[in-house]
């Protein structure tokens, strides 16, 4: 048992291989948020009035807001004005192609496994990659333009479709919704935008790769995907960061709207830095993502596999207002040495005969805390709403926590709300048949794993499923016990 | 093959085995039988090593190596492969991707490149047809769920799929009606090879009635007390244990 432990104690001890830092330089502004700085971001990417304006808004909300200390997280209090709202890899002012997209963000790419490279581009799948503030390069765009497909960079949006833009962003998370949200509507400097027109299903994963890299930064990420009736995308995002002793702030906001009939799928593979094992540096990743089912017999479906981050404090929810749509929310919460993660999911049912499902997985080891907080509401109207919710959590060591927070609040009688959760953990009988067949306690205990997550690994497409399988693997490494 | 001297192990500090003294040649069949609480499962659980079983004397030589000195995973790596009384469960892992990985570690244990899909598959088609088990068992999580007949046949495939040297099978009759007690000696029998040693455990002379052992020993408060052929245990499902027992508790009285 002991020797186990220590084994997964080796495991959970592996590093972080993203964590290298670029070189390369960046128009960065100076520390601190002020209406200033607003209109300097504003500014500097060229923003029509409308959009400072909207920001300057938000800006005034957030000034009169408390940040939230509901969360299971500990933290010391953030230092707002420590804090670089804008830094962006210097480039020429307007690229024609990939081929002026500067060599060393290119080998950055690469380094990571993203290939920005025309020819060796992951075939199938469209990136955008956001590098701290700013866009560096969307593929397959005239591809996907031909059938209508809108892919883009946010800021790209707000000059090139601003009415789209001007009716959807805050319609979903509005700028008042939260302390983190009023803060990203503020200074959000860049994300993607997708579009897909009515009856058009999305020949190719669309997908945004996030990449923190300057120092004292923080990224304020900005998207917003709109399906018409009838039409189909599925949309993934994978974020990294380089490992630095301070604490990075990542407050993002993700708004989905499906029409009728509309199925999004988001997928989420976040691999932040999460900080040293003695619980030094790493991200705070604070994200408000939701999506609107607007439509009748509309789906939204969130996936995440989330490894990264000191914390992680995220509720990716749907709004079921169309009859008969379906929201489903699956999750892999994996925490090691001191990161924290307070996540789960919200399902808000409005619509008659609307279903959602919930599957939450969380995997402790180390001294780490995971937890999972979740609400599913039947509003009135809601008639034969149903909800299944799995909430399950998995122990690896004996010091390392685990904790289930399910609200349900029912105001339909007809409604129906399941809901089931375990705890275990990898058991010595289980390690020994392992390691009886030859398989020894490390790879063991991925598999285990990774046989507990599969649930939520079917889900993700088949590129990701594979690369999220690795990432936990290498995230737990040595955490078995 | 297996050469095990006086070996002593402790279990939370009680002894349970006492000086058990065994030589078990490539390719012979010993079975060892005995009441229940006499040491068996003990001896297959410090074989295979697990952690909670003291060795306290004696040492056991494994194809020359010192298998004591080995780690869990090393033993099995060299050929030594239990087949599991009780079976575990391990939800979302399927059996075939449970035997890959392990094909696969023992594979690189012996400096050898892993098996491609192609042959891995046809590896498995053989081996399946051997212990008549479907491809739909293997496709489900391992264990999980399955009766104790699919437990135990699933334990079988395994063994072929690792190809040891030496099988200890713990009361793998246990729980087994009789149709599919027959299909996993069936098994074992297909797996018995001029090099291939098998340790059998057994409470019960039946298992015997299909897989024809070379010797029987008869273990008894951790030691073993008698040892014959296979007529033994014809004996013991005759007479009972007691007719053993009894003279050696005598013995001890006197």
């Amino acid at each position: 048992m002991k020797e186990d432990l220590n084994l997964l104690e080796q495991a959970a001890q592996n590093d972080y291989k993203y964590g290298f830092v670029t070189n390369i330089d960046t128009d960065t502004i100076p520390k601190g948020l002020n209406e200033a700085v607003i209109e300097l971001i504003s500014k500097k990417k060229n923003e029509p009035e409308w959009m400072l304006k909207w920001r300057l808004k938000a800006y005034a909300h957030w000034l009169k807001m408390e940040e939230p200390t509901w969360p299971n997280v500990k933290y010391p209090p953030i230092n707002y004005q420590d804090i670089i709202y804008y830094a962006a890899p210097k480039k020429k002012e307007q690229l024609n192609s990939l081929d002026e997209v500067d060599p060393e963000l290119l080998r950055t790419f690469e380094k990571l496994g993203i290939s920005l490279d025309e020819q060796k581009r992951l075939s199938g799948v469209a990136v955008d990659v956001v590098m701290d503030s700013v866009s560096i390069a969307t593929s397959f765009k005239e591809q996907l333009s031909e059938i209508g497909v809108i892919f883009c960079s946010i800021s790209e949006a707000i000059q090139q479709h601003p009415e789209l833009v001007k009716k959807y962003l805050g319609s979903v998370v509005p700028m008042t919704d939260n302390y983190f949200s009023a803060l990203n509507s503020a200074v959000f400097t860049d994300g993607s935008f997708c579009y897909i027109p009515k009856g058009v299903r999305c020949p190719m994963e669309l997908s945004t790769y996030f990449r923190i890299n300057a120092e004292n930064s923080g990224q304020f990420e900005r998207t917003l995907i709109i399906a018409e009736d009838e039409s189909y995308v599925s949309y993934l995002e994978g974020c990294t960061a380089p490992m630095r002793d301070e604490n990075q702030l990542h407050a993002a906001v993700v708004e989905l709207v499906a029409m009728e009939k509309a199925e999004i799928k988001y997928s989420t593979v976040q691999n932040w830095y999460p900080g040293d094992k003695n619980g030094q540096g790493g991200i705070y990743n604070f994200v408000t993502k939701r999506g609107i089912c607007a439509g009748k017999h509309s789906k939204i479906s969130w996936t995440q596999v989330e490894t990264g981050s000191a914390i992680t404090w995220k509720y990716p929810s749907v709004i079921l207002k169309g009859d008969y749509s379906i929201g489903e929310f699956y999750s892999v919460a994996f925490t090691n040495h001191h990161q924290q993660a307070d996540t789960g999911t919200k399902m808000i049912h409005l619509g008659k005969n609307t279903r959602s499902r919930i599957v939450a997985k969380g995997i402790s080891a180390g001294q780490s805390n995971n937890s999972y907080r979740g609400l599913v509401r039947a509003s009135k109207q809601a008639t034969n709403a149903r909800n299944y919710s799995q909430c399950d959590s998995l122990l690896l060591g004996d010091q390392c926590g685990a904790h289930t927070f399910p609200y349900i609040e029912v105001k339909n009688k007809t409604a129906i709300v399941e809901h089931e959760a375990t705890t275990s953990k990898i058991g010595e009988d289980q390690l020994f048949y392992c390691r009886q067949r030859g398989i020894d306690a490390e790879a063991a205990v991925a598999l285990i794993v990774n046989g507990f997550a599969k649930e939520v690994m079917n889900q993700l497409p088949m590129e990701f499923a594979i690369e999220a399988q690795k990432l936990l693997a290498i995230s737990m490494e040595g955490s078995v016990g | 093959m297996l050469s095990i001297k006086n070996i002593h192990a402790n279990v939370e500090g009680k002894e349970i085995l006492k000086g058990i003294n065994l030589e078990i040649k490539p390719g012979e069949v010993h079975a060892i039988m005995g009441p229940n609480g006499s040491g068996k499962s003990t001896l297959a659980s410090v074989l295979a090593g697990r952690e909670e079983y003291e060795v306290t004397q004696g040492e056991v030589l494994f194809s020359g190596k010192d298998l004591l000195e080995l780690s869990i995973e090393d033993r099995a790596r060299e050929g030594l492969f239990l087949a599991f009384q009780y079976p575990v469960e391990i939800p979302g892992v399927s059996t075939t991707n449970f035997i890959k990985a392990a094909v696969n570690e023992k594979r690189k244990y012996q400096g050898l490149e892993p098996l491609d899909a192609v042959s891995f598959l046809k590896m498995m088609k053989e081996k399946m047809a051997m212990v008549e088990i479907g491809q739909s068992l293997l496709s489900r999580s391992i264990n999980e769920g399955f009766s104790g007949g699919e437990k135990k046949r699933n334990e079988i495939f395994q063994m072929a799929m690792l190809e040891p040297k030496l099988a200890i099978l713990d009361e793998t009759d246990s729980g087994l009606d009789i149709d599919a007690l027959r299909i996993v000696a069936n098994g074992i029998n297909k797996l018995r090879t001029p090099d291939r040693s098998i340790l059998l455990i057994t409470h019960y002379q039946r298992l015997l009635d299909y897989i024809q052992p070379d010797y029987v020993h008869v273990l008894y408060k951790g030691r073993i007390v008698k040892s014959g052929t296979k007529e033994l245990a014809l004996e013991l499902e005759e007479k009972g244990y007691d007719f053993i027992t009894e003279s050696i508790d005598q013995s001890a009285n006197v």
